[in-house]
């Protein structure tokens, strides 16, 4: 795609949109629709966009291999890690309410670094996935 | 209905290229119903993953492969008896369900009137579906992410060694690896 430069610009226009976006609807979760699953997405298919536009290449060098397998595993040591959070500071496990000391902040806080996790780890996963499919072709 | 439509050419056409963009078509139509049904959080979901990226999942995919499917037509009628028949009982299992929406329906009334009085209450957060996810079925939530995590994990030792090791050496090997462990 390196003669497409309409495709190029085009798409260096939208990276951060796309990318804004996915946060956007990562930490708006709580008041309209959207979540950490959802953002996740949007991010990994920000991505793939840049991937299909600028190569392999240049997206490996963004996102290298160690890169997205650690944030893979963080997203779920951080879920994991809010429960625990919370049993340390006196709850169930899991119960945010237990994070601060008003209840609500406690939920509000909870959500946010939980559904921070769930994003980081579906990211993560997909854009691992579309590189690893992505690779593939190099061998035959 | 257009998603029957879709469907059905899914299943007739031969070309997988085509196949491939209907079926992202088809998640595109599922989610416009979800969005009719007001479940939004879903709706985007649905578009994001149906839509979006397992439809670029399914073009690398058929990168890898042969563009067209073999054309097979079996002969017999075993198998369409089976799925009419199990379609039927299915059908007829829907019968006693209680109609689309209705609010005295046992499903809406388990845990679901708790979820939607409290909720706001008790967690102050204005999104109920975000909160019965990540609060009150954090548990599940968590077991999901995991089952993401896992899936991803699975996909990257079955392509990602296959990838990696004829580099080395500068010739195709087969992707069983006689060292790995298993």
């Amino acid at each position: 795609m390196n003669s497409h430069s309409v495709v190029r610009v085009v798409t260096k226009l939208l990276m951060p949109f796309i990318f804004i976006y996915a946060l956007y609807v990562q930490f708006h979760g709580d008041f309209g629709p959207g979540g950490g699953f959802q953002a996740g997405v949007i991010f990994a298919s920000g991505f793939v966009l840049y991937t299909l536009v600028f190569g392999l290449e240049n997206a490996r060098r963004v996102a290298p291999a160690w890169l997205t397998r650690t944030a893979l595993g963080l997203g779920v040591l951080i879920f994991a890690g809010t429960g625990i959070a919370s049993m340390i500071y006196g709850g169930l496990y899991l119960d945010y309410s237990a994070l601060a000391h008003d209840p609500h902040h406690g939920q509000h806080l909870g959500i946010l670094i939980v559904e921070l996790g769930v994003g980081i780890t579906v990211a993560a996963a997909m854009i691992s996935l579309f590189l690893v499919f992505a690779g593939q072709d190099k061998d035959d | 209905m257009f998603m029957l439509a879709t469907a059905l050419a899914i299943v007739r056409l031969r070309n997988l290229f085509a196949s491939a963009m209907l079926t992202g078509i088809y998640s595109l139509l599922a989610a416009s119903l979800f969005v009719v049904m007001d479940a939004v959080d879903v709706a985007f979901t649905e578009a994001a993953v149906g839509a979006g990226i397992s439809m670029v999942l399914f073009l690398g995919t058929l990168a890898l492969v042969k563009g067209k499917d073999r054309a097979s037509r079996p002969k017999d009628v075993l198998p369409l008896i089976v799925a009419i028949a199990t379609g039927a009982v299915l059908l007829y299992g829907t019968l006693d369900m209680p109609s689309y929406g209705d609010p005295n329906a046992p499903i809406h009334h388990h845990v679901a009137d708790l979820y939607l009085d409290e909720g706001g209450s008790e967690t102050g957060v204005p999104n109920i579906v975000t909160v019965v996810l990540a609060s009150y079925r954090g548990y599940d939530t968590l077991g999901e992410t995991t089952v993401v995590f896992t899936a991803a994990i699975a996909v990257m030792l079955l392509l990602g060694r296959a990838r990696r090791r004829p580099r080395k050496n500068g010739k195709k090997i087969d992707a069983i690896d006689p060292e790995a462990p298993v």
